[in-house]
């Protein structure tokens, strides 16, 4: 018993191909939609690649760019297989290919959904890349004249400023690592010599901040420098001090920017893949709708025969391939075991 | 003699008004981005407020948007008469808005012509009223507890970060104001007690700027005070840093920033669309001398003459002058007392005498 057994007559079969058209022009759009998401996601991967010590992983772009490209030469090819449709003379050349076409496109759709999972479990391998790649980072703030690495403070700097974070989990990173230079140290004086000895690397550490991790939303003009200590400031309590400066830690606030574009794209390619899978239910209604006949009435159908009755002639199609290979001395048998 | 005539059969006629038909409609389009441009003019130049002191400038976007708003209009006019002008019954009732209508398109051109004339010469009232509003942004800078002024501190430090400048000519403007607000100030110091000693007003001055003023790009990490003292910090020499702030003044990052969005918009937009409008009124104005001369004429089919002017332009001149001051003789107190037709003839003879004076009237 057919599944979904619709009757088609002339009107009805020209009314069909033209909409399955349509359909098929707008998914060649979602595909270049698709395309230009990884585009955009590889773009904004590469402006940071810095900060994530250019070890980040492009997969998840690069499949999106590559499916976006099989959706739309798919999708352009459906559409005119389906511009050819009502044309009985052009569309017997396409009648053998349009059955593998179509389970071709099941199982991209199925693909489609399989990346936009990915886009959502990307997410913990870039949280543990880009705290590795920022603790780097601001290792190598102070190293503005060491080659390869010169731009590390302005890239750092302006990141800071842009997502309004400070530090890898919050400001107190600072004071754990140099980031002023030796160049710009006396060596002579006695506060750089009492900080180097203070610690067993011979670091000049210090509890101050850059500029960079300033809040401009404080009524108070930025205390950077010796942050801990309350009675170095005129009226200031660094315990009870919120407004200096930014409170949240730059590795959460690029993870929920990046997170954010990625289930962005996640729910679009979800979108798209429901969207583009219903059109090939309709596409399959009307390949299968067109007999030889034009003027006459027809049926079309999703399945041949019902879901069940299909998937056990599939499991059995399978078994006999598997069972043919096997059996390469016994050859007639397995030809008559295929057949 | 008529100005620039053209024959006309019905082929061309037809022609000519699907090609207006065309241009008038992408009149329309361009008249709907010069208004977004307009809007998006005005969008920039309101978010600086704060630091703009009069609003002159912002006449520059309003004449863009009504002039975008009317071409819009007056381009589809056109498009309808278009569409009515290969009908003999529906064309005559256009008759008298046309004229309106090549006044409007005459005036519109007139305006695009005027803002771009504009948009140069209100440069320097823009740099004034930049110059009083950042003045009294970075005096107010301190008063964050104050009603009406606490955001200036955050919007000058977003200004300074955003467009990479510091103070109002350059950086030195920051010692000659007291930015630290009082609350943060320890008076019983004696560094505090000396400062505030050492000018009249009683000010608490530093040779040091805010944070907002540092350029991340510099090699070292940010100096912010004793910016005049060379001893002050290891290895810094005061006259030869050039990294360590920004440089240029905010006025003039403001100032070229807004210059740069009306100059690069400006000429080339404006020119091209103020030469789409001249075409579709020259084609207009054909297109109105053929079809009036066809529906005159025996044969509607036929052949037609279609014109610029009927007359030369300055029989023409002279003409519409005629007419203008017969129309404000007409506003006058007339004394005599007979039938029109002789208040006419005074009239016309008095617009002869009015036409042959000097052209100081």
């Amino acid at each position: 018993m057919a599944l979904m057994v619709v009757k088609f007559d002339l009107k009805k079969r020209v009314k069909l191909a033209q909409t399955v058209w349509f359909m098929y022009w707008f998914a060649v759009l979602a595909g270049i939609l698709l395309l230009s998401l990884g585009l955009f996601f590889k773009i904004e991967l590469r402006k940071r690649s810095e900060l994530m010590d250019n070890n980040e992983s492009h997969f998840l772009p690069n499949l999106l760019i590559i499916m976006g490209l099989i959706a739309c030469g798919i999708n352009a090819f459906g559409g005119k297989v389906c511009y050819d449709s009502l044309d009985p003379l052009k569309f017997v050349k396409w009648k053998t290919v349009l059955k593998p076409f179509l389970v071709f496109c099941v199982v991209f759709n199925a693909l489609l959904l399989v990346t936009a999972l990915f886009c959502f479990v990307m997410r913990i391998p870039l949280q543990f890349t880009l705290a590795e790649g920022l603790k780097n980072g601001m290792k190598y703030y102070k190293d503005s004249d060491t080659p390869g690495r010169c731009y590390m403070k302005r890239t750092l700097d302006l990141m800071q400023m842009e997502f309004r974070c400070c530090g890898n989990d919050n400001y107190r990173d600072w004071f754990e690592i140099q980031w002023v230079s030796n160049r710009y140290l006396d060596f002579s004086a006695k506060e750089v010599k009492d900080r180097i000895g203070s610690n067993v690397d011979g670091q000049y550490l210090m509890d101050g901040v850059p500029f960079s991790c300033c809040n401009p939303g404080s009524p108070r003009p930025c205390i950077q420098q010796q942050m801990t200590n309350n009675s170095a400031h005129y009226s200031y309590d660094h315990y009870t001090e919120e407004l200096n400066v930014w409170k949240r830690g730059c590795r959460d606030a690029l993870l929920s920017y990046y997170g954010g574009i990625m289930n962005t794209i996640g729910a679009l390619v979800v979108l798209i893949s429901v969207t583009v899978g219903l059109q090939y239910v309709q596409s399959s209604l009307s390949s299968l709708a067109n007999p030889e006949d034009v003027e006459s009435e027809s049926e079309g159908f999703l399945l041949e025969k019902s879901v069940k009755e299909t998937f056990t002639d599939i499991m059995t199609k399978m078994k006999t391939m598997g069972k043919g290979v096997k059996v390469e001395e016994g050859g007639e048998e397995g030809i008559a075991t295929r057949e | 003699m008529t100005l620039l005539k053209m024959k006309f059969n019905q082929q061309r006629r037809v022609r000519l008004a699907q090609g207006l038909w065309l241009m008038s409609w992408l009149a329309v389009t361009g008249g709907a981005f010069i208004f977004c441009l307009g809007v998006y003019l005005k969008t920039e130049l309101l978010r600086r407020d704060e630091v703009m002191e009069n609003a002159e400038i912002h006449v520059v976007p309003n004449i863009l948007m009504m002039v975008g708003l009317a071409s819009m209009g007056t381009n589809w006019v056109a498009s309808r008469v278009c569409q009515d002008s290969l009908d003999v019954s529906r064309f005559p009732r256009w008759k008298v808005p046309l004229l309106a209508w090549f006044a409007m398109a005459a005036l519109l051109c007139c305006l695009l012509l005027t803002v771009v004339v504009l948009s140069y010469a209100l440069q320097g009232s823009l740099e004034d009223s930049l110059k009083v509003g950042l003045r009294n942004g970075i005096r107010f800078y301190k008063d964050t507890d104050v009603p009406g002024r606490c955001f200036q501190k955050e919007t000058i430090d977003r200004l300074q970060m955003e467009f990479r400048c510091c103070g109002n000519n350059n950086f030195k403007d920051w010692f000659e104001v007291q930015w630290v607000s009082s609350r943060y100030l320890d008076f019983t110091s004696q560094e505090v007690k000396d400062r505030i000693r050492s000018n009249v007003d009683g000010r608490y001055l530093l040779d040091g700027v805010p944070f907002s003023c540092c350029n991340p790009a510099s090699p070292r990490p940010c100096l912010q005070n004793h910016l005049t003292d060379s001893r002050a910090h290891y290895n810094y020499e005061y006259q030869s840093e050039e990294l360590n702030l920004y440089s240029r003044g905010c006025r003039q990052a403001l100032t070229d920033y807004y210059m740069g969005l009306m100059n690069s918009t400006g000429p080339g937009v404006l020119s091209l669309f103020s030469c789409v409008q001249m075409s579709v009124l020259l084609s207009m104005r054909y297109l109105q001398t053929a079809v009036e001369a066809a529906i005159a004429s025996e044969n509607p089919e036929g052949e037609s003459e279609g014109y610029l002017l009927d007359k030369g332009v300055k029989e023409t001149y002279q003409d519409v002058r005629a007419k203008v001051l017969g129309l404000l003789k007409f506003g006058q107190v007339d004394p005599s007392e007979d039938a029109s037709g002789a208040a006419e003839g005074a009239k016309t003879a008095d617009t002869e005498k009015a036409a042959t004076p000097t052209p100081a009237s």
